[in-house]
């Protein structure tokens, strides 16, 4: 479960102070799709990028399993599988090293880490590109392994920044699989985009953010009233206020 | 398995893995001193070889006029060439190096025991040309002295009154130091391998991964980032040693190859010493390696990370480069200075002088502290914010 609360994030470029995250709050619950909705720059990376350590916000308090980012920040990145925005491999090691590295790095025992990478293979359909080198991959497959490398610690809490940025149809589905197996699980996913349809497709709870705020939460049905709109897609734009940046 | 050890066997795994890195590590770092101390050892041994076995050619323009003078010089081994058309265009085309010009006016002037007059062409801006040009008038200057004392003695004068002070020069330098004079660059050299040995490393395994966006999941695994960084520090480190110590063979076996008494110079190079030099380097390898890494991740690009990286390679030349201006004699404290401390005792294991244990470990312990200030800053560097995020 990530428990976020009050959460503020301001940029310095040159000299002008950007207010990039402020005041974000949400609740994301184990064996749930939640899915932060926003156009492109509404602050959904930064916001996870908080989540998963990796900055340090300004103010307000984070939680993952009970465990404060602040003070226990490798508990927090032990029980977070991360699937950020930057999908980069190691092109000159094979999908397996890849992976096995990161599970090295989490204090895996060997033997644990070739089972774990059998496990995902198969779930993840990636037999095939395992023992080849990561230089030349495309997209889906890129994409794949760095969801096996988020995944090899077989984490309670999965955190996936815009997951679907440029896979093809296949690739997308496959992967939307993936994402309601990992539900299936009891697992807690977070997962963002701009495209109103894979959130409404996928979501259990979907926190709508503009502008570096949350300006709804709710069931895509809860949504819908709120919007005042039988159609979901008219909802957004109403909450959002403009259609700029989203996708349908 | 400490996990600092993780990174740096898989660092190590994906840079084996890299041509180009394997190239600067293993080939051009080792092997680039070594080949420039041939190149200078080839280009001593034809100005020696010069020097001994080709005589002088002197193009004489109107010989006719010092038939005397000739005769001597062609009895000094001079070979007497017939002078160019244009003895002024000769030495600008850089035909001749040196041309003697003698004048109708010459002989008389001789006749009557004046000052005779002659001339010598030459272009003194060319370094090339300057050891025929020495020859050439040090042999005129001994037929001039020649012939005066015998004047002198002539008229009953005894020649030395002419010559109140004489000049009897003692060379005191033995064949080591004179090898050592030369080889005050080996220090140099082997300073530029453990730089450019994990140069490429260094550079790759942040900037690199940073511009291939690999960082910001790698930072995402729970271990301090100080850790990662060593990691990483320790793997350039290890090829900036694994390439010196390829240098220090190949100079090793070089040093057997090249006949050093014909330079009149002995270097002394064993097994034993260059595990002394390899010893001295390793703090050395330990800074440049954390400098490099700091540099990297401070930098914005992978191209800049290049910029500032090769810059730094400027800073182990300094001391030399001083030492070259102003050679001075080592004061104990200098030992401590990293890259300056290492460079007296680099020359004095050269020159095949007893090591001085003292001087040897400030110098270690020095740089070691200089390499782990270094590294706490590269650390810090780490932690920056945006280190990770790209773009």
């Amino acid at each position: 479960m990530i428990d976020v609360h009050g959460l503020c994030k301001s940029f310095k470029t040159g000299k002008t102070q950007v207010q990039a995250v402020s005041n974000v709050s949400f609740k994301a619950l184990d064996g749930q799709i939640t899915g932060l909705l926003g156009p492109n720059g509404a602050g959904k990376t930064t916001t996870m990028r908080m989540l998963y350590t990796l900055m340090q916000p300004d103010s307000g308090s984070v939680t993952v399993d009970g465990f404060d980012i602040h003070t226990q920040a490798n508990a927090v990145r032990q029980r977070l599988g991360v699937l950020p925005d930057a999908r980069g491999l190691y092109k000159r090691l094979t999908a397996r090293e890849n992976i096995a590295y990161f599970g090295r790095l989490q204090g895996l025992p060997e033997a644990t880490i070739s089972q774990r990478i059998e496990q995902l293979s198969d779930r993840i359909g990636m037999a095939d590109i395992l023992d080849r080198r990561c230089e030349g991959f495309s997209n889906g497959q890129r994409v794949k392994t760095a969801l096996a490398r988020a995944l090899v610690h077989d984490p309670k809490n999965v955190i996936l920044d815009e997951p679907t940025n440029g896979l093809d149809v296949m690739s997308t589905r496959s992967l939307r699989k993936i994402m309601l197996n990992l539900r299936a699980e009891g697992r807690c996913v977070l997962f963002s985009s701009h495209i109103m349809q894979e959130v409404a497709a996928l979501c259990d709870v979907i926190v709508v953010i503009a502008k570096g705020t949350v300006v709804a939460a709710g069931t895509a049905d809860a949504l819908r009233e709120l919007g005042g709109s039988h159609n979901l897609e008219d909802a957004f734009v109403k909450i959002i206020g403009t259609d700029e940046g989203l996708m349908l | 398995m400490k996990r600092w050890l993780t990174v740096l066997k898989k660092e190590i795994t994906e840079n084996l893995r890299d041509r180009r890195t394997m190239m600067t590590t293993f080939v051009v770092s080792p092997l680039l001193g070594p080949v420039l101390v041939a190149a200078l050892f080839g280009f001593m041994l034809s100005m020696e070889r010069e020097r001994s076995e080709k005589s002088l050619e002197l193009p004489v323009v109107g010989a006719e006029f010092a038939p005397n003078f000739v005769t001597w010089l062609e009895q000094q081994g001079v070979k007497i060439e017939p002078p160019p058309k244009d003895s002024e265009k000769a030495i600008r085309n850089r035909d001749e190096d040196v041309v003697i010009r003698l004048t109708p006016e010459f002989p008389e002037q001789w006749r009557r025991g004046e000052s005779a007059e002659l001339e010598l062409l030459f272009d003194p801006s060319r370094q090339t040309a300057s050891q025929t040009v020495a020859r050439t008038q040090s042999l005129i200057e001994a037929y001039s002295r020649q012939i005066g004392a015998m004047r002198l003695m002539l008229r009953g004068i005894n020649p030395d009154v002419a010559r109140p002070v004489s000049v009897r020069a003692l060379d005191l330098s033995t064949p080591q130091s004179r090898g050592g004079q030369l080889l005050m660059m080996l220090p140099a050299l082997l300073f530029m391998t453990v730089f450019m040995g994990g140069m490429s490393m260094a550079i790759d395994a942040t900037a690199g991964e940073r511009e291939r966006q690999s960082l910001e999941p790698l930072l995402a695994n729970p271990m301090p980032r100080g850790e990662i960084m060593l990691g990483k520090m320790m793997a350039s480190t290890s090829f900036a040693l694994a390439s010196s110590a390829l240098s220090l063979l190949i100079y090793l076996l070089g040093f057997k190859l090249i006949p050093m008494e014909q330079f009149g110079m002995s270097l002394s190079l064993t097994p034993f010493s260059c595990l002394v030099i390899f010893i001295a380097l390793i703090p050395l390898a330990v800074l440049a390696s954390a400098a490099q890494t700091a540099l990297a991740a401070f930098s914005k690009s992978f191209r800049e990370a290049q910029t500032q990286v090769g810059l730094l390679m400027m800073i182990p030349y300094l001391p030399g480069m001083l030492l070259a201006v102003n050679p001075i004699k080592p004061i104990l404290w200098y030992y401590s200075v990293p890259f300056f401390g290492q460079i007296f005792v680099l020359e004095r294991i050269f020159r095949g002088e007893s090591i001085e244990w003292v001087p040897f470990w400030i110098a270690f312990g020095s740089s070691s502290l200089f390499a782990l200030v270094t590294l706490l800053f590269a650390a810090r560097m780490y932690h920056r914010e945006s280190l990770a995020v790209s773009a």
